[in-house]
């Protein structure tokens, strides 16, 4: 490692910044979604109340909670490789990793339960609804759908961390990767923080 | 260029991290289904951002991160802030 001229060149508060940059672009992403969510709630306060009452806040529950547990297992996984314990750091993006399919298969059990009731963009019984509800419904599809996405491509980074774990080149000298992949799974978790209130409990 | 100065969060701080998250989250369940009217929404807010602040300080690391990077992070939420806080002055005296 100590030959090659590039690894000078990584500077992990460097790598860090870069990371934290593109997160704040992620947060106007999303920041602007519920901007218009603020302002349609506002405007359509009846009807987004009906339209909230559809959701179920058990699964948004559930999913609250495997959220934050594999928020810890992200956090505790980069303690591990700091402490040189790679296989334990394998171990617990692995658990990431099966906690976010949890996630996933509660979404699509979610999804597929108001596709079985044709509510969905562009639906008949969708068209028919007050101009309210099928505000609130396209928001729920974008923002929990969006949100979907970053969980399965934070799923992908992990897994990519754990083979560079496995294969060492992740090491307890060398984890920028690492740190900036549990970054991103946190900022997965940071916005269903607020995903979960506005969605599934506020009616 | 090695990662020597980063701060190493014990398993049990990341234990305490969660477990408060957790309790934090059941407070938000139970202050909405009781029902405090137009405080609800506001009161879950707080709540989110509490839980937002606490995985942002210790999960993300902020909290032994340099200085710099605090006030970013910090600058950016206060940004996102004053956008929402403007957006619905515009929105109720137009």
């Amino acid at each position: 490692m100590s030959t090659n001229e590039h690894s000078e060149f990584i500077d992990s508060d460097t790598g860090k910044l870069g990371m934290w940059l593109f997160l704040f672009t992620e947060l106007f992403l999303f920041g602007g979604l519920f901007i218009v969510y603020s302002v349609m709630r506002s405007k359509y306060a009846d009807d987004f109340h009906h339209a909230a009452l559809e959701l179920n806040a058990f699964v948004g529950a559930t999913n609250t909670v495997v959220l934050l547990v594999s928020s810890m297992t992200v956090a505790m996984s980069l303690t591990a490789i700091q402490q040189k314990r790679g296989g334990k750091a394998m171990g617990l993006l692995f658990i990431t990793l099966l906690l976010a399919g949890v996630f996933m298969v509660n979404k699509y059990f979610e999804w597929g339960h108001k596709f079985g009731l044709h509510l969905y963009p562009g639906s008949d019984v969708m068209k028919s609804l007050p101009h309210g509800e099928i505000m609130f419904f396209g928001l729920y599809y974008m923002m929990t759908g969006l949100h979907a996405l970053h969980v399965i491509i934070g799923g992908i980074l992990l897994t990519i961390v754990i083979l560079k774990i496995k294969s060492g080149k992740i090491n307890s000298e060398h984890y920028l990767l690492q740190e900036n992949g549990a970054l991103y799974w946190h900022l997965v978790d940071l916005i269903w923080i607020f995903l979960f209130p506005l969605l599934y409990l506020i009616t | 260029m090695k990662n020597h100065e980063n701060h190493v969060s014990s398993d049990s701080l990341n234990w305490t991290v969660l477990v408060i998250l957790l309790i934090l989250t059941a407070i938000t369940i139970l202050a909405i289904k009781i029902h405090l009217g137009a405080f609800t929404v506001a009161l879950a807010l707080i709540l989110a951002s509490i839980k937002v602040t606490i995985v942002l300080t210790y999960f993300m690391h902020l909290k032994f991160e340099n200085l710099l990077l605090r006030l970013m992070v910090g600058g950016v939420f206060l940004l996102f802030a004053v956008v929402i806080v403007i957006t619905f002055i515009d929105y109720y005296f137009r």
